[in-house]
């Protein structure tokens, strides 16, 4: 699609709270919510605020790995538990390993393109919490192709895709500079989600995070070129967005200016099956973000703020050079200069992206959604930051797997 | 023989005991680790887990799969490689579940003292008593045609008087684990003069690959850890009598209590380590050693009196508190025994006027679990007990006295020759018994001069 036929805005955006380990709250061993009580409260929040049940048209539900972390199915049948008034509505559920998120909000994007919703009700979700880390890597490795990878992948499948990337950025551009814009990430992203009430490492209080990311990693117990800080901890929780045309803003009597306007999107698709050949590039990202601009008739230099892909310190780097924000290997310096901090040129991940505010996978892509959303129509809360009018547009990126399924999104305060 | 060779077909008595259940384990580990090697493969590895108890055995398997699960967990980045050839292991739970039972497949629990007739390495982690070690050591003796190694478990039996009386030839060194095995780092190692090299050097080997630290003690009784550990709790008894013309048994024993844990920044206060052995364990202990240092009296009274009410102390098989000189709530000290009323009185009742009498703890106090992970440790003791030197309370003075009595038994374990070194001494309490200092050291003499 070239252009928007039809205009289409987001609002409402609600997160429950990033739950697990550094909250004060978790607690392995005590009981916890579960899927039921986490999709209830975000999409009870969203509902809250667009005026109930009456006004939605159809739900949307992302999420990954329920099957496996809880056993659970039909996810889509969750639904109308958020409210008796969502049953016999139409509803789907989507899945795409970590952007199942940003599928979600797709199918809401075209359901009110299509005209088939003037208000869809969009919801992600993950509890991963429900086993130990060493399992919960089994099962996050289905993102990977289980056939062809599994076996003789590492037992923390997905660190090790990152570290092995990470690998081979060092190699190319530059070990201590590079590890350097690691610790440099970390710290923004534990510094944004300390002020954000919701983040899981809201409750941090390390004194000095650029020297503690700086921690040698250790292959025999984890893997060869990544630490525990570069990477996004195990998490429970959902978030949900309302996805809405013009007529569906009047419906639930919200001006535009409360919303955000989606101006170009992309869902791009690598093969599964393929084996990445450039691994110190995130080909897939490059591709969505050039389709999701190009829609919205901006460049890279228009962007206020950006939601990215963090699951790994590394990723964060390479998708700033995906994202044409500067050039390829130079991705380190444009961290370390600052750029990408909250009072940077182009702040990344202000409520404290997927290693910050934490990464719930099915509910990442909503969430990233809602704070760009919070952003842009002044309702982010101390995390806010001073977007510039002369860039007033947002970006979210959403990955699935090692940069195989991508949803990008470019957004703008309603006019 | 070779060490692989030795560790073939090995033998474990007590096994369903705290101490000998952590034998198996580890040792199973170990052995599972040789056997998965490519030339090991095609030979079997046994080891008999014996105990006189069918219930012990049955608490023993379950807390073997806990276990063995935990150290798969931790270790599956290697056992990735290590599994690396069977096609049908693809996932880690695959991996871990496979090891397990690799692991479990080489212990077999049994009650019969025969299946030890076959064994190259016997360990024994059975009950204090040096008559009935002797006819249980000597009996598999005559009747295993091996020759086989003995290591004992004893925390105070001296190893040269068990090879003479079950005729062991030098086949036997103590190899003392700290409780429980799996998780204390420290292994005493006690050598009799007839102690034969090749234990020794292959103790080395398997302590080395244990992960374990080994301090060398002489083969006195009661060896380095217990050496210390009795004579402590002995002073601490004393001072329950001095006190007593003062205040209450139950208050005696919460202060000194308190002055040995938090005031000495100890993991725990003496009475609550007596219960954590367990006070009929502590009662054996000092029966045996006892008739070797007849210049001391290393009896008391009080225990005969305790655990003649019945109180104990000692952990359920989950690892939680039984009652001793306290009662526990959520392991965790409520209330006080008292030998005369013959119960327990509740700790909420007598502690705050306790701690006034004690008085405040130095003002730059952290606890022992703050003190350990400091990274400038001596420097934070060289304050704290500077602080403490100029305290006058009766806190501050209890523990001054307690900390230089501490020294002293230290340093009487070295001119009694128990330990060969200062050195020893203290890291035995402080891998053994988690001290943050060990007892030789300036904090107190400083204090006295």
């Amino acid at each position: 699609m070239k252009k928007m036929r039809r205009k289409v805005f987001m609002t409402a955006g609600y997160n429950t709270i990033s739950m697990g380990t550094g909250r004060k709250e978790f607690h392995p061993k005590k009981a916890r919510p579960g899927l039921e009580e986490y999709i209830k409260e975000a999409g009870q929040g969203t509902l809250k605020m667009i005026g109930g049940a009456q006004a939605v048209d159809e739900g949307v539900i992302g999420n990954f790995m329920a099957a496996r972390f809880n056993h659970q199915g039909n996810l889509t049948a969750l639904i109308p538990t958020i409210d008796e008034g969502l049953r016999w509505k139409s509803c789907t559920r989507v899945e795409g390993a970590c952007a199942s998120g940003g599928l979600a909000l797709l199918n809401g994007i075209k359901s009110v393109l299509a005209q088939t919703a003037e208000v869809a009700l969009v919801i992600g979700v993950e509890v991963q919490n429900t086993v130990k880390a060493v399992y919960g890597a089994d099962i996050l490795a289905g993102a990977g192709w289980y056939r062809g990878e599994r076996k003789t992948g590492h037992a923390f499948f997905f660190p090790a895709k990152f570290s092995d990337r990470a690998g081979v950025y060092f190699e190319k551009f530059g070990r201590e500079r590079t590890r350097r814009a690691l610790a440099r990430w970390y710290r923004n992203a534990i510094e944004n989600a300390r002020l954000c009430p919701s983040a899981q490492e809201y409750h941090n209080k390390s004194l000095d995070l650029e020297a503690l990311a700086m921690s040698e990693p250790n292959p025999r117990s984890f893997v060869e070129h990544l630490n525990f800080y570069d990477c996004s901890k195990v998490s429970d929780g959902a978030a949900a967005i309302a996805i809405v045309s013009e007529s569906g803003l009047k419906r639930i009597g919200c001006s535009t200016k409360e919303a955000v306007e989606v101006l170009g999107w992309a869902q791009v698709q690598a093969d599964l099956t393929v084996p990445v050949t450039e691994a110190f590039r995130l080909e897939t990202t490059e591709r969505a973000v050039k389709q999701a601009l190009k829609m919205a008739g901006i460049t890279s230099a228009d962007l206020g703020t950006v939601e990215g892909h963090d699951c790994f310190t590394i990723a964060g780097i390479m998708s700033l050079e995906a994202i044409g924000l500067c050039k390829p290997g130079e991705g380190p310096d444009f961290v370390l200069a600052g750029n990408t901090s909250r009072q940077g040129s182009t702040p990344f991940n202000t409520s404290g992206g997927l290693i910050g505010w934490g990464h719930p996978t099915g509910a990442t892509g909503v969430h990233q959604a809602i704070t760009i959303w919070e952003q842009l129509t002044g309702k982010a809360g101390d995390w806010k930051i001073d977007i510039a009018s002369k860039r007033p547009y947002g970006l979210s990126v959403n990955m699935g797997g090692n940069d195989k399924t991508l949803v990008a999104i470019v957004y703008r305060q309603g006019q | 023989m070779t060490y692989t060779e030795r560790l073939r077909n090995v033998s474990v008595l007590g096994a369903g005991g705290k101490m000998g259940s952590g034998i198996v384990l580890l040792t199973a580990l170990e052995m599972a680790d040789l056997s998965q090697k490519a030339e090991n493969r095609s030979q079997p590895f046994v080891l008999q887990a014996i105990d006189i108890s069918h219930a012990a055995l049955a608490g023993l398997m379950p807390y073997l799969q806990v276990q063995i699960q935990k150290v798969a967990e931790k270790n599956i980045v290697r056992l990735r490689q290590v599994y690396q050839e069977r096609e049908d292991l693809i996932e880690n739970s695959d991996i871990i579940a496979q090891y397990i039972a690799d692991v479990l497949n080489i212990v077999r629990p049994t009650t019969a003292l025969e299946a030890a007739y076959e064994s190259t390495m016997i360990f024994e982690a059975i009950v204090e008593n040096i008559a009935v070690k002797t006819k249980v050591l000597s009996q598999i003796n005559t009747n295993n045609l091996n020759s086989p190694w003995f290591f004992s478990n004893t925390s105070a039996i001296p190893i040269h008087e068990l090879d003479e009386k079950a005729g062991l030839g030098g086949r036997i060194l103590g190899f003392h684990f700290y409780n429980p095995p799996a998780v204390q780092k420290l292994v005493e190692l006690i050598s009799a003069k007839t102690t034969q090299s090749e234990l020794l050097d292959f103790a080395g080997s398997y302590a080395k690959n244990l992960r374990k630290t080994m301090v060398p003690a002489n083969d006195f009784a009661g060896f380095i850890g217990n050496g210390h550990f009795m004579r402590d709790f002995l002073y601490a008894k004393g001072e329950i009598e001095r006190l007593q013309a003062e205040v209450t048994f139950a208050e005696a024993v919460y202060m000194i209590n308190k002055v040995s844990q938090d005031f000495l920044l100890r993991p725990m206060g003496i009475f609550q380590l007596c219960d954590y052995v367990g006070l009929d364990v502590c009662q054996l202990i000092l029966r045996v050693m006892s008739p070797y240092f007849s210049g001391e009296n290393l009896h008391s009274p009080l225990l005969d009196e305790l655990i003649a009410q019945g109180v104990r102390g000692g952990q359920f098989p989950d690892g939680s508190q039984k009652d001793g000189f306290f009662k526990y709530e959520k392991n965790r000290p409520s209330a006080i025994y008292d030998p005369k009323q013959k119960g327990y009185l509740s700790l909420a009742d007598l502690q705050s006027g306790c701690d006034d009498s004690l008085g405040p703890l130095p003002t730059v106090f952290q606890p022992w679990k703050a003190v350990i992970a400091l990274a400038d440790k001596d420097a934070f003791l060289k304050t704290y007990f500077g602080e403490l030197q100029a305290l006058n309370t009766l806190g501050a003075q209890m523990a001054k006295a307690y900390g230089l009595r501490s020294r002293e038994i230290g340093l009487q374990l070295l001119s009694q020759g128990v330990a060969k070194k200062e050195s020893d001494v203290n890291a035995v309490l402080t891998t053994g018994f988690y001290h943050a200092y060990g007892p030789i050291n300036n904090y107190f003499s400083e204090v006295s001069k």
